[in-house]
């Protein structure tokens, strides 16, 4: 595979986590907070919903941007665009 | 570990008979000394130094810093207490600006610090090929930076003045001068390791009285875990309190009132000399029929005490007919989207989910924040550094909600329903040094308090957290100096990039090019001087509301940033002529809704009319960003396809921000 090739490779598999993880966040954000009467259930003390956007969805949010710097720094260097002393200077 | 050393031996001073003032001055002249300090260690007059820290700072360190240039007064101090006014309903601001981080993680601080030059206008300068998009950068940066940078300072004023006694405006200088010396002297990297600094203490003087309070009330010092069991025990008193006999009796006190004063209100100015008549009949009849004592009196202090003139009754009136606010029962804390009518519960819905959209937009698109992931080693790093940056700030705002419901907690069960005469230290102390903070006055005369007795401000919350923990004043001292923390970090990545804007985009780029890089930091350093004072000055007129002003600045970033930033990375069909035109027509329809829709600035604009003809979609002002992201998107895309195709240059430098670091040999392959 030449290097274009592997650049289109890697930007669409970029694409496609963030295309995920945006859902991910999209769900326990806007999905939970437009439901909020429904579920409002009791959760450990809180009410299900208040505890989601209290706690819960910034959980969440950490665990995405965590997931995705691990994902991407492994796939840089699946593909060989990992930064080394070598190469173009950024 | 030196904080906690230096806050002990500030306890035992206190011990020892210091006063409350001067720990105060101990406090603020510590913290400013230090960050001082920090300032004249880091000076530089090296161009990367100045403006992005030699881009050298570690991964965690910048999320610290990143943390304490996100976290305002308005977070540090208003937080926790509009969580407390509002419930559920203040949660849009937890998410808003906790989510905000899953975006620039993912749509642009990598690729931004792969670009790797020195401002957000420098990014939108190379993509969208010259100075007309440049120019557009800075007037939006400066635009919401600005506003913001007042909020800041005017946080820091309000701060000073009631740690130390000074006035106001005295406090305000005070503070800037605390804020100048780290960005003035070192630039980026000074203000890097100031804010460093400034994160930990601000951390520490947020979670100490929090975790007290959280031992005391529930045994165990880990509030977030433990505010659950302490959230049912709120949500039962609140139904007792809902139906409790008393509390209805002082809400219809409340709403009599507010009735009166409407009645009078309408009859002005003819009800003015009625009421004026009625009370001094009322004194003359108690005369003349020899009543007690004690009714002759009263009625003498009803006659003397009523408004002098037309204007100050109508004031007053004013004042009583507001009353009407607090004749509503208490609204359930985790309640959401508390309502009359099944409407006016979408509607709050729909302005929550769209509060929570600006918020997050807003937040990937302030440039003060953008710029402190230049600072990082590479693009690996930088990624690192949002995680760190999300778990440090994550930490605060994990725990005012926390906080803000065991505050509750002892207010609806300790301090409703004790007798007057025992109110806790803590009540008297700060009725006194501000009333709109807190009030308590016995409406119905039966000696105990009750829920709607209690008048309360938001500021209280954080401010008094340490006393009703039962600590002693040395944490008030240490809540305070990380309000003032909060407040100064924020200020200085505000003013830097306000200078940066200037003196790189506006007089670098444009205006003289072959400036060597001394004058160009001298030039910087000139124009930081001038922002500051001018934002101080704007601040100690104290004449805007200034929290509208923080929530405006986030709208305006969004729809003037965001949608120029992503797709210009993600699209490389996007051309200048449609960045510039969406850019353009966000911020214009932000601050239109903004405009007509809100009473300062309608009093600014003179626009007259019902707010409501110009209300789309019931959206209230503080969400106008939910207009302008969407429409900068759309003008975004329909121009760029209308216009001709971007530069060579302009997709070269798409493919480069895209990936980290290509091989230096392009066409050996590896096994991928």
């Amino acid at each position: 595979m030449d290097t274009a090739q592997r650049q289109r490779e890697y930007w669409r598999k970029n694409l496609r986590v963030t295309a995920i993880l945006m859902v991910i966040g999209f769900v326990v954000t806007f999905v939970v907070a437009f439901f909020a009467r429904e579920l409002s259930f009791n959760f450990f003390g809180w009410p299900f919903s208040f505890w989601m956007a209290a706690q819960g969805a910034l959980l969440v949010y950490v665990a995405l941007v965590w997931f995705y710097a691990h994902y991407m720094n492994r796939l840089d260097h699946e593909y060989g665009f990992d930064e080394t002393s070598e190469g173009e200077q950024s | 570990m030196g904080v906690i050393g230096f806050v002990l031996l500030l306890g035992w001073l206190e011990r020892v008979g210091l006063t409350r003032t001067w720990i105060g001055y101990v406090f603020l002249l510590a913290t400013v000394v230090l960050y001082a300090a920090i300032g004249v260690m880091s000076r530089t007059t090296n161009a990367a130094e100045y403006y992005v820290a030699g881009r050298r700072v570690p991964a965690i360190f910048n999320g610290m810093a990143t943390g304490a240039d996100w976290m305002s007064a308005a977070s540090f101090i208003g937080l926790a207490g509009t969580l407390y006014l509002q419930g559920y309903t203040g949660l849009a601001f937890i998410m808003g600006w906790t989510g905000g981080y899953v975006l620039v993680a993912l749509f642009l601080a990598p690729y931004l610090r792969k670009f790797g030059q020195y401002t957000i206008p420098d990014f939108l300068g190379a993509r969208y090929g010259g100075h007309a998009a440049r120019s557009v950068g800075v007037m939006v940066a400066i635009m919401c930076s600005f506003v913001y940078l007042v909020a800041q300072i005017y946080g820091v004023g309000l701060i000073t003045s009631k740690l130390t006694g000074l006035s106001f405006g005295e406090g305000v200088f005070v503070g800037l001068a605390g804020i100048l010396v780290c960005s003035f002297l070192g630039g980026m990297r000074a203000v890097t390791w100031t804010q460093v600094a400034q994160y930990i203490i601000l951390i520490l003087a947020y979670m100490i009285p929090v975790f007290w309070l959280s031992a005391k009330h529930t045994g165990n010092p880990l509030p977030q875990v433990a505010y659950g069991a302490v959230f049912d025990k709120v949500s039962a008193r609140e139904k007792e309190l809902l139906n409790d006999p008393k509390e209805i009796a002082v809400r219809k006190i409340f709403a009599d009132r507010a009735d009166v004063a409407e009645i009078r209100l309408a009859g002005l100015p003819g009800s003015f000399e009625e009421g004026k008549l009625q009370l001094q009949g009322t004194l003359d009849q108690a005369k003349a029929r020899r009543a007690s004592g004690e009714s002759v009196l009263a009625a003498q202090k009803a006659v003397d005490t009523y408004p002098k003139d037309v204007n100050a009754a109508k004031a007053a009136w004013n004042r009583d007919l507001a009353l009407r606010a607090r004749s509503v029962p208490p609204q359930r804390h985790g309640e959401a989207y508390p309502a009359e009518s099944e409407s006016a519960k979408n509607i709050a819905r729909k302005n929550f989910l769209a509060l929570v959209f600006c918020l997050m937009v807003g937040t990937a698109a302030l440039p003060h924040i953008l710029t402190r992931y230049y600072t990082t080693s590479g693009v690996k790093e930088a990624r690192k550094s949002v995680v760190w940056s999300l778990f440090f700030i994550t930490l605060l705002y994990i725990t005012a909600p926390a906080l803000a419901v065991l505050v509750k907690f002892d207010i609806y069960t300790m301090l409703v329903g004790s007798e007057f005469a025992k109110l806790p230290a803590w009540v008297n102390s700060w009725a006194r040094v501000d009333p709109t903070l807190l009030s308590i006055t016995d409406i119905n005369r039966d000696g105990i308090v009750q829920l709607a007795e209690i008048s309360i401000g938001s500021d209280i919350v954080v401010l008094a957290t340490p006393e009703i923990a039962g600590l002693p004043y040395v944490i008030s001292g240490l809540v305070a100096a990380g309000g003032l923390a909060a407040a100064l970090s924020t200020a200085d990545g505000l003013l830097l990039t306000i200078a940066n804007a200037l003196s790189h985009d506006v007089y670098y780029k444009m205006v003289n090019p072959s400036a060597s890089t001394t004058l160009r930091i001298s030039v910087s350093k000139a124009l930081l001087l001038c922002v500051a004072m001018l934002a101080a000055y704007v601040a100690a007129r104290k004449s805007a509301d200034i929290l509208f002003l923080v929530s405006a600045a986030f709208s305006l970033a969004a729809s003037g940033f965001f949608p120029a930033l992503v797709l210009g990375i993600f699209w490389k069909r996007t051309t200048a002529t449609a960045a510039i035109a969406g850019m353009l027509s966000g911020v214009a329809v932000t601050f239109y809704y903004m405009a007509t829709n809100y009473p300062w600035l309608r009093g600014l604009f003179g626009i007259t009319g019902s707010i409501s003809s110009y209300t789309w979609w019931d959206m209230l002002p503080i969400s106008a960003g939910v207009f302008g992201v969407p429409l900068g998107f759309a003008v975004i895309i329909i121009v760029s396809l209308f216009t001709r195709r971007p530069t060579a240059a302009e997709v070269a430098l798409v493919d480069f921000v895209r990936v980290p670091q290509l091989p230096r040999d392009a066409t050996k392959t590896r096994n991928g």
